[in-house]
């Protein structure tokens, strides 16, 4: 039991974690139709900035520090690579996707070349360094620490949606962006802020990565782009809640699969979840697995025909 | 004189009596506008005016390049799309808006309903109107609650549950909502039923007494209720310009240049009389009148020309 507990909460903590870099990646991608291959770089970008405000200051004030520097690095950086690049590249998506990945190799090359290939530990201040009991499982704090951030993020992005007129922007361009310029409103706005947005949880991500995990690497966040890619495929590019049920989904699957079924297991079952719900989504033309079993337990009238015409 | 609903004419005559039409400066002018997509010439030099008063109607066949003018005026050509030549001007100042983005242009003071009406599906009504208020004006929510009273009642209902004729009066409203010196509108009446085509020419009727409108249609009756002039498109040029009455009562030329199959399914000259009738329209001569559409399924399909 204490160790199904652990599970799940160390899920929900992953979990947590992929919502935070998916929920970036689903809102550049549902309002600007751009795939942002980078958006692992600047997680790793952040997270290094971060590392060293930690290492600098020290202590919780030092992790609080750290987690406004690698969202502020995370921003700056995304707003740097909307303006010069993906901007001059809008309606072009096949460039835009050849830019983001170039930068994913690019960026994490960078930071190899300056600090070094190897992992290194992520300074946990002593107070979020334990565990607290629950139900009989020892879960270490970061979980709880993750967990608590991608609430709040949550909360806050769907007040941002609903309650504010970029919000507003926002929800309308995800639909039909040309239709909000033929409003008379410039969506280019829209673009930069959702990318800075988009920049500051990757940052964000970034900084609690390397306190869930203990240690930051220079290819750490492409290896959780691609989890994040899965996640915002199976939520859906449209909500926001659905990303994050997607993403506790794919982070319990994980870890449940890493256990009971063998340890690098959960890498492969997440793959399987993700063939499972794109096969299933009903397209046009297929009926869905819904419907088909409706009429399976439901079998239909006997029609009188003449012609044929059901 | 141009035929308008009664509860309008006093409206308009007022609005009217400071500018004589032939004299003042139009408010939208197209010199040779050519437009190529995907490789193909779609305009071949389109020449039009749209005087500062009244309702212009761009008429012609499906396929002859109707919407595609309105969205290079725009700027809202797909992505292959280009304007390959020639001029948009606006405005008494005569500003070149050729190549200028769409939310500058629209910002000068020009509302659009497209052909699909663009309302937003997610989005409540009154999210939808909100939208098109812009930065630094008073939006005029008296005159759109007074027009549009049912969209006060579903102020809170999301887009895409409406019906074709309420996403319609979505899409007129947000283009009352602003101070606009033209209203461009792409066949408003397109999939729904001729009752509720009334009301929304009713509508168009109050807002073109108050602003100059460039209306795309292929319903005569319609234009017969609400247009001034007429011009016609055919394969991407101008082959017809003048009042719309005369071009209406000459059915031969009509039959010509709209493709009407028979010219006895022009409607009745009489106000009023030709929209409760069999089908008027003109892309469609012979069938009934159209099923109204449920909610959520009120968006027309696009139409073929672009």
């Amino acid at each position: 039991m204490s160790t199904f507990v652990l599970l799940t909460l160390t899920g929900f903590g992953l979990g947590a974690l992929y919502f935070l870099i998916a929920s970036g990646l689903a809102l550049i991608f549902g309002l600007m139709d751009v795939l942002n291959f980078a958006h692992g770089a600047f997680l790793t970008v952040s997270a290094y900035a971060a590392w060293h405000t930690a290492t600098t200051v020290g202590g919780v004030n030092g992790l609080i520090l750290a987690v406004l520097t690698g969202a502020a690095v995370g921003t700056v950086l995304a707003v740097i690579v909307e303006r010069l690049l993906i901007r001059r590249l809008y309606g072009r998506p096949k460039e835009q996707i050849l830019v983001t990945v170039g930068l994913s190799l690019t960026i994490p090359a960078l930071v190899q070349a300056y600090w070094g290939p190897d992992s290194r530990p992520f300074p946990v201040p002593s107070a979020l360094s334990g565990t607290v009991p629950v139900l009989g499982a020892n879960v270490p704090v970061n979980r709880f620490v993750l967990i608590v951030a991608a609430v709040l993020v949550l909360i806050g992005v769907r007040l941002f949606l609903d309650r504010t007129r970029y919000g507003l922007i926002v929800r309308a361009g995800v639909e039909d962006r040309h239709m909000v310029t033929a409003l008379g409103i410039d969506v280019t706005r829209a673009f930069t802020l959702i990318f800075a947005l988009g920049g500051a949880l990757a940052g964000l991500a970034g900084v609690l990565g390397g306190l869930y995990f203990g240690s930051l690497s220079p290819h750490q966040g492409t290896a959780l782009l691609i989890f994040a890619f899965v996640v915002v495929i199976i939520g859906g590019m449209h909500s926001i809640t659905g990303v994050a049920l997607s993403a506790l989904t794919v982070g319990l699957v994980q870890q449940y699969a890493n256990y009971y079924v063998a340890g690098g297991f959960g890498d492969f079952a997440v793959v399987i979840l993700l063939a499972v719900v794109v096969l299933a989504r009903p397209t046009p033309g297929r009926r869905s697995p819904a419907s088909l079993l409706r009429d399976l337990l439901a079998p239909r009238r006997a029609v009188a025909t003449t012609g044929g015409q059901p | 004189m141009s035929p308008h609903h009664p509860a309008a004419d006093a409206e308009a005559s007022g609005e009217r009596a400071t500018a004589a039409p032939e004299t003042a400066a139009p408010i939208l002018e197209l010199r040779g506008l050519r437009v190529d997509i995907a490789g193909s010439r779609i305009l071949q030099g389109v020449d039009l005016t749209v005087p500062a008063t009244g309702v212009t109607a761009l008429m012609g066949r499906n396929g002859v390049g109707k919407t595609t003018t309105v969205r290079a005026v725009l700027g809202l050509l797909p992505d292959e799309g280009h304007i390959t030549g020639g001029q948009v001007l606006f405005g008494a100042e005569r500003h070149d808006i050729t190549r200028e983005p769409t939310h500058a242009t629209v910002r000068r003071g020009i509302g659009y309903a497209p052909e699909d009406r663009g309302v937003f599906t997610q989005l409540t009504v009154a999210e939808n109107l909100a939208l098109a208020e812009r930065p630094g004006g008073t939006p005029d929510y008296a005159l759109v609650h007074e027009l549009f009273p049912e969209l006060e009642q579903r102020r809170d209902q999301r887009g895409g549950t409406l019906s074709g004729g309420q996403q319609q009066m979505v899409a007129i409203a947000r283009t009352l909502l602003n101070e606009n010196r033209l209203i461009i509108v792409d066949e408003p009446t397109k999939g729904l039923a001729p009752r509720v085509v009334s009301e929304v020419t009713e509508v168009l009727g109050r807002a073109a007494a108050r602003v100059p409108m460039l209306l795309v249609e292929q319903n005569l009756a319609v234009i017969r209720q609400l247009a001034d002039r007429a011009v016609v498109l055919d394969a991407g040029r101008v082959v017809h310009t003048g009042p719309a009455a005369e071009l209406l009562a000459d059915r031969e030329r009509t039959t010509t240049l709209l493709g009407v199959g028979r010219a006895a399914e022009l409607p009745a000259a009489e106000p009023g009389s030709g929209l409760t009738d069999a089908n008027t329209d003109a892309s469609n001569p012979g069938a009934g009148p159209d099923p109204v559409r449920g909610p959520g399924n009120g968006n027309s399909s696009k139409g073929a020309d672009r």
